[in-house]
């Protein structure tokens, strides 16, 4: 089974032991365009499904970046504080925040990459 | 209800536009990105559609005193074939529209208004027509409109016309201009600070302006979208209606006083004569952020003492200064330039400064 998740919200999960990294996907940053800003969490903040752990600002707007899992911040990309463009140059390479995984029945909800190229197929 | 197309929606679509509602109409936000976008007008040149905007013809043997009524700026001032900016205020002085009036003579002036206020605006000038012998005709349904904008907009435009554009000033213009085959409106206007045109025409024409002046533009003229329109605006200093302009703020207190005429009797001008005299409570800022983050439209604003004072009325990182910047409506004794202020960016407050909002220098035609 693949590591890597996807969410409806175009985020991406890659799951290494029992930690999270979500970043958004490359469908989420062509259209978002130029990313300027991004707002990171507080390291060791516990959060639950559903709860804003970033902000991904493009030029016009400004967009919550929302955990598909449970758990707590254990790291956060600080390169993005600096250089937020790096999201659109490669949005799969760059990870925003690493989540330690309460529950991982969590996954199990998400899509996997095929799943989600359909999932476009039908949003694009 | 159904949204709006422009008659150049489909060339939008070829083109491969990001096309997003806006106030009923579907309109292009980006072709490409933003940002490049932006630059072509800063330093080329770009092609609007912006057909979503408002035409509205007052016409008529009392149209004079008629618009002396309803505008703030003086029309008596302006010469047939130029153009005044102003506004509709409403009867507390707040502003209904902001608009170009162009006065085409004494007796016939076409009112050009902000799309999300066409009916608006023309439900207004209705409900104040009674005894006056004048016609309202609201052509936006009728009427196209592009906006060629940017250092080489003249040069390109030039190509397509006869008509010598050197003998057009700023906010002036002039009708039955031959544009690609086809009889158009151009003015020396725009909303982005640079050199440029807006190009009024029939919508079954728009789509052959539109074709020509890409084929005259060729590897110089980008299309742009509403995205940069904003952007660019912004950093010229220029308001949008919903931000910086609205139903409960002044002109005084947006700093657009000199489109207010001090002498002239119009709706609202009672209170803009005691605003003069001291009643103002308000005054918009411009802030450069020096912690991280972006200002946005509607963030709360706070002096040192954590006091709330006001308001981000528009914000962005800013494409042509690579700086964070904004507008805030604060209050009119609060902080002046070089304070300090703080914006709340969600659940944090960021340190900005007030600084002078005449972000970049213009580049219009006198």
């Amino acid at each position: 089974m693949s590591n890597l998740f996807f969410t409806e919200e175009h985020e991406w999960v890659r799951v290494e032991g029992n930690k999270a990294y979500i970043g958004i996907s490359n469908y989420a940053q062509s259209q978002l365009g130029d990313i300027v800003y991004v707002e990171l969490p507080e390291m060791d903040d516990e959060v639950s499904v559903g709860d804003s752990v970033g902000v991904v600002e493009s030029v016009k707007s400004a967009s919550d970046l929302f955990t598909p899992v449970s758990g707590t911040i254990v790291e956060i990309n600080e390169d993005l504080e600096d250089s937020p463009e790096l999201l659109n140059e490669d949005a799969m390479a760059n990870w925003i925040v690493a989540i330690e995984l309460s529950e991982k029945e969590d996954l199990t909800s998400l899509m996997d990459e095929e799943d989600y190229k359909q999932f476009l197929g039908e949003d694009a | 209800m159904s949204l709006k197309r422009t008659p150049l929606y489909n060339k939008h679509k070829e083109a491969g536009a990001d096309v997003v509602e806006f106030f009923g109409w579907e309109m292009p936000m980006t072709y490409t990105k933003l940002s490049e976008e932006h630059e072509a007008v800063r330093r080329a040149a770009g092609l609007f559609d912006v057909s979503h905007m408002g035409e509205i013809y007052v016409e008529g043997k009392d149209s004079a005193v008629f618009m002396k009524k309803m505008f703030s700026n003086n029309l008596e001032k302006v010469a047939d074939g130029a153009i005044a900016y102003g506004f509709f205020l409403n009867e507390k002085g707040g502003i209904v529209d902001d608009l170009l009036v162009y006065r085409r003579n004494e007796n016939s002036y076409l009112c050009v208004v902000n799309a999300s206020n066409t009916d608006k605006d023309d439900a207004w000038l209705r409900a104040h027509q009674e005894g006056f012998d004048i016609s309202i005709d609201n052509r936006s349904d009728d009427i196209a409109e592009v906006a060629i904008q940017g250092p080489k907009a003249q040069e390109i435009l030039q190509k397509v016309t006869d008509f010598d554009l050197d003998t057009l000033p700023f906010f002036h213009f002039k009708e039955d201009i031959v544009v690609a085959g086809v009889s158009c409106l151009i003015s020396r206007t725009g909303y982005t600070g640079e050199d440029g045109f807006e190009i009024y025409f029939g919508n079954d024409d728009a789509q052959k302006v539109w074709d020509a002046l890409f084929e005259a533009g060729e590897g110089v003229l980008k299309p742009v979208g509403l995205g940069c329109r904003d952007t660019l605006r912004f950093e010229a200093a220029l308001p949008l209606y919903g931000n910086e302009l609205g139903d409960d703020i002044s002109p005084l207190e947006a700093g657009f006083g000199i489109f207010v005429d001090k002498e002239g009797t119009f709706i609202g001008s009672d209170v803009m004569r005691a605003q003069r005299a001291g009643e103002l409570s308000r005054k918009l800022v411009g802030l450069e952020l020096l912690d991280k983050g972006i200002a946005r439209h509607g963030y709360p604003v706070y002096d040192e003492n954590d006091k709330e004072i006001g308001f981000i009325t528009t914000g962005y990182k800013s494409p042509s200064l690579d700086k964070v910047i904004a507008n805030a409506l604060i209050e009119k004794d609060g902080p002046s330039i070089d304070d300090i202020v703080y914006v709340g960016i969600r659940s944090k407050k960021a340190k900005a400064k007030v600084i002078n909002k005449r972000y970049l220098h213009k580049n219009t035609k006198k």
